[in-house]
């Protein structure tokens, strides 16, 4: 037992030291990994260590680093990731230590987004090829000069567990005992990765590296830097979007305890103490007067207007195959529908923070954050300093689901930490991360389909018009007036339909920011696809899946999910009375997943989600167990959004506060989830966040099946469920 | 103002207002940092350690109300046998997922079972309906928890 540690006051150095220490606390945790380890604190290996790539060293004394690409928030990338590498590299995964990756968008972008982040459940997308073959390179390089030093073929030797062996004289080396060598031959090219059928790690179920320091309270989160002599700053930014801060009368915050220092910027006021106890008693202490601005009346009724007028004009098209106008107007039956999507906050249990140390000339930030880059660079922005200048120490992140692929709680900090003499650690109230979070967008779509006699969709006209997150976010990524995120889950179904046509019509409301949110485009289009199509099986007086899948011949592992889902859901089993079954089906980041939810609709309109039942294809499986949590996770989310997400304005205010005006799930609450996975050989897909976007749906369409009643805006309005007494 | 207070066995001396929340004493004054802030409202349930055993919520605990009472935290919960037996659950289910909301998960999951070695679903619905966890891992923590008590059960 290791806990006498840190039971009583660590210092920041205490920590420091425990990134090094390995096999923590837990008894019989098993693990032997630190991944606390702040970028910039890791010891030099040494000269003579082995570096044949940016996520590779090897230590003369043995110690194997892996540097982390991507950052982990939960998802489990810190094992994935790593089991890519220990795979080619024959390494155990006890045998490694992990590290941040620090900022380098040469060195660690992701291949699929050309930026250094994580997101858009792409991290294994983007390195299944690449990651293998740095630990593949590593080893050819290990056996090359272990065959080198023993004069021998190098055919003749393999590598195993982090030894080069030659098998027929029965020696053996250490990497650790090659490292010196092993650098000064060439990097091979065309080195061959392993087939299927010879992994050893990749498939198997693979214990969590991030674990026991997650039960034990050792994990060092952004929240949890401690550079010494950290002061800690409580913050109120103006209540309406581009407001000024006017006048603050500062003399009864002053007279707090612990309180040193209030801090004027433009839009916002912090308090400096030396715990965030007196920094929060210090800012309710504050009389803030705000000059509130241009969007002081605004409210969520304005957006939805805006939003709404937007769709009757022509946008850019997103897809379109044979002639949809046409075959609408010769179809038998014509549906069509308006949906809705609330702007919906983060609420990462970990609230927004930064820690920053200003010295003038240079700029130290110590954050979690899932696009370090672009902290990077909005810093030294701030700052007024070059890119180089500006030192990020990454560090585990308490959720992200998007919000931390935004820099501007690093923005705010750094602006505050150039007022302040030393480190300083700029914590976000609840209130603050609710009210000041850049929001899913709002999204409203009108959308037509055409049946036949026989009631199969032979027309679909989709036309959405919303905030394009990407556009902001990654410029170049926004084209022609449309970005691939925007429209993903909208485009591209995974039924055939004959005549299809989607445009989007770029809306950025005034007086909110937007940003990407778990499920990102597939979180607003999935909904519409999903629902609509659940329309279109009502019309047609069918079966929701028997009406799905006589769309999906062209597509067997549509098929195969859906099939599979319907089965352990025991979708033709009878239900009692006020119960209900939906499904959604989609094909987004890479992976294909059915959900059947299993609803319950009380007299009062309360909806209680019993059952979840989970279908997945997301081609070969690294961790499976992995993909169990986080098919878990992402309904769980979804679930919450489903039925109590949802964030208003007012007066150009975010009504919603803290936990009881933003309900997230509760344990009493959650359903019970099945999780089916499909053994597949494909390219791997995402599966962070699909387990979202197909959820809602599912659960509106088990409404219906219910009640009869169609949801076509979200969070569920119970009064519209409300049974007559 | 001057409090001694115990903690994990060992008295700890601050010098803060009487009303400063223990959550930030910990955090702030004391650097022990397993203990999380995530609503400042009791609403989360992040900030979950012991007094006396029981569980409660440091964010709004005020350090003058502690007295003589003992506090335990996150970083010596597992010196005591329940809390041993609920890490060892949280490792073998694979509960964490961005770990966050986990410390303050486990006290709550602790003080329980030391309260009812075997809780019923109710119980567990009872006792941990206090604490969020965004990363919705509640499927795992009711099992981690069942896991637990059976462990107990064994161990007599």
């Amino acid at each position: 037992m290791a806990f006498d540690r840190n039971v009583s006051g660590a210092s920041y150095a205490d920590l420091s030291r425990r990134n090094f220490l390995i096999n923590s606390a837990v008894a019989g945790s098993g693990l032997v990994l630190s991944v606390s380890l702040p970028v910039g604190q890791g010891k030099a290996l040494g000269s003579n260590s082995f570096a044949p790539n940016a996520f590779i060293r090897i230590g003369t004394d043995g110690q194997i680093v892996l540097t982390m690409p991507y950052v982990e928030m939960g998802q489990g990338t810190y094992t994935s990731i790593p089991m890519l590498i220990a795979e080619e590299l024959e390494v155990s995964l006890k045998q490694v230590r992990l590290e941040h990756a620090p900022p380098n968008e040469k060195l660690y972008a992701n291949p699929l987004l050309g930026v250094q982040a994580t997101g858009n459940s792409n991290a294994i997308r983007g390195a299944w090829k690449p990651l293998r073959e740095a630990g593949a390179n590593a080893r050819v390089m290990l056996i090359a000069a272990a065959a080198t030093r023993w004069g021998v073929d190098v055919a003749s030797c393999h590598a195993e567990a982090g030894e080069v062996i030659h098998a027929s004289s029965g020696r053996r080396l250490k990497y650790g005992e090659l490292a010196a060598d092993a650098g000064r031959g060439p990097v091979p090219t065309n080195v061959v990765l392993k087939k299927l059928e010879e992994f050893k790690l990749i498939g198997t179920p693979t214990k969590r590296l991030d674990a026991s320091g997650k039960v034990n309270g050792t994990a060092v989160y952004g929240m949890d830097a401690r550079p010494p002599g950290v002061r800690v700053a409580a913050l109120a930014q103006s209540p309406v979007f581009g407001g000024r801060l006017k006048h603050v009368d500062d003399a009864a915050a002053k007279a707090v305890k612990g309180v040193s220092q209030i801090v004027r910027l433009d839009d916002a006021v912090a308090v400096v103490a030396d715990h965030m106890g007196a920094a929060k008693k210090g800012l309710e202490a504050l009389k803030i007067e705000w000059d509130e601005g241009a969007h002081a009346g605004l409210s969520t009724q304005d957006v939805a207007r805006e939003l709404e007028q937007a769709t009757l004009k022509a946008g850019a098209v997103a897809q379109t195959i044979g002639n949809a106008d046409e075959a609408l107007a010769n179809a038998a039956t014509r549906v069509e529908a308006r949906y809705q999507l609330p702007f919906l906050a983060h609420a990462t249990m970990e609230p927004m923070n930064c820690t920053v140390h200003f010295r003038g000339s240079e700029c130290e930030i110590w954050v979690g954050t899932q696009a370090i880059t672009r902290v990077q660079a909005m810093a030294a922005k701030a700052a007024g300093l070059p890119v180089e200048k500006v030192i990020v120490h990454n560090h585990l992140i308490g959720g992200g689901f998007g919000r931390r692929l935004e820099a501007d709680g690093a923005v705010r900090a750094v602006e505050i930490g150039k007022q302040v003499d030393g480190p300083v650690k700029v914590v976000w109230t609840r209130e603050e991360d609710i009210q000041h979070d850049m929001y899913r967008p709002y999204w409203v779509d009108r959308i037509a389909a055409g049946l036949d006699k026989d009631g199969k969709p032979i027309a679909w006209k989709n036309r959405f018009a919303g905030s394009s997150v990407m556009a902001r976010w990654l410029p170049p990524a926004f084209k022609d007036g449309l970005d691939p995120d925007t429209t993903e889950g909208a485009i591209d179904l995974v039924y055939a339909v004959p005549n299809f046509h989607v445009e989007y019509v770029r809306a950025e409301p005034l007086g909110i920011q937007t940003a990407f949110w778990r499920s990102v485009g597939p979180s607003h289009n999935v909904f519409v696809t999903e629902s609509f199509i659940d329309e279109l099986a009502a019309a047609a007086r069918q079966d929701a899946v028997v009406y799905r899948r006589a769309l999906l011949d062209h597509n067997p592992r549509a098929k195969a999910v859906l099939d599979l889902a319907a089965e352990k859901a025991g979708w033709s089993s009878p239900l009692p009375k006020g119960r209900g079954r939906g499904v959604a089906l989609q094909n987004v980041f890479g992976s294909y997943l059915a959900q059947v939810a299993e609803v319950e609709v009380a007299k009062d309109g309360s909806v209680r989600v019993h059952r979840v039942v989970c279908a997945m294809d997301c081609g070969t499986v690294i961790n499976p167990d992995t993909v169990q949590a986080q098919i878990q996770s992402g309904v769980i989310f979804g679930v919450t959004a489903a039925l109590y997400g949802e964030i208003t304005l007012k007066n150009g205010r975010v009504e919603q506060t803290n936990f009881d005006t933003y309900q997230i799930l509760r344990i009493n609450e959650a359903p019970a989830i099945e999780v089916h996975v499909i053994k597949s050989a494909e390219p791997p897909g995402g599966m962070g966040e699909a387990g979202t976007s197909g959820i809602v749906p599912a659960i509106a369409n088990a409404v219906f099946a219910a009640t009869g009643k169609r949801l076509r805006k979200m969070p569920i309005d119970t009064n519209a469920l409300k049974q007559p007494a | 103002m001057g409090f001694t207070i115990n903690i994990n066995g060992t008295p700890r001396s601050v010098d803060v207002d009487a009303d400063t929340p223990l959550l930030w004493v910990l955090r702030d004054v004391l650097g022990m940092t397993g203990t999380k802030f995530g609503c400042g409202m009791a609403l989360c349930g992040a900030c979950t350690v012991h007094l006396d055993g029981s569980a409660i919520r440091s964010c709004i605990t005020t350090i003058d109300s502690v007295g003589e009472s003992t506090i335990t935290t996150i970083e010596a919960i597992g010196v005591t046998p329940t809390g041993a037996k609920i890490q060892k659950a949280w490792l073998e289910h694979e509960v964490a997922q961005c770990g966050y909301c986990q410390s303050g998960q486990i006290m709550s999951a602790s003080a329980l079972l030391k309260d009812k070695p075997h809780p019923t679903d109710a119980d567990i619905d009872d006792a941990m309906s206090g604490n969020i966890c965004r990363c919705g891992t509640y499927v795992r923590i009711r099992e981690a928890i069942k896991l637990a008590a059976q462990s107990q059960t064994k161990e007599g």
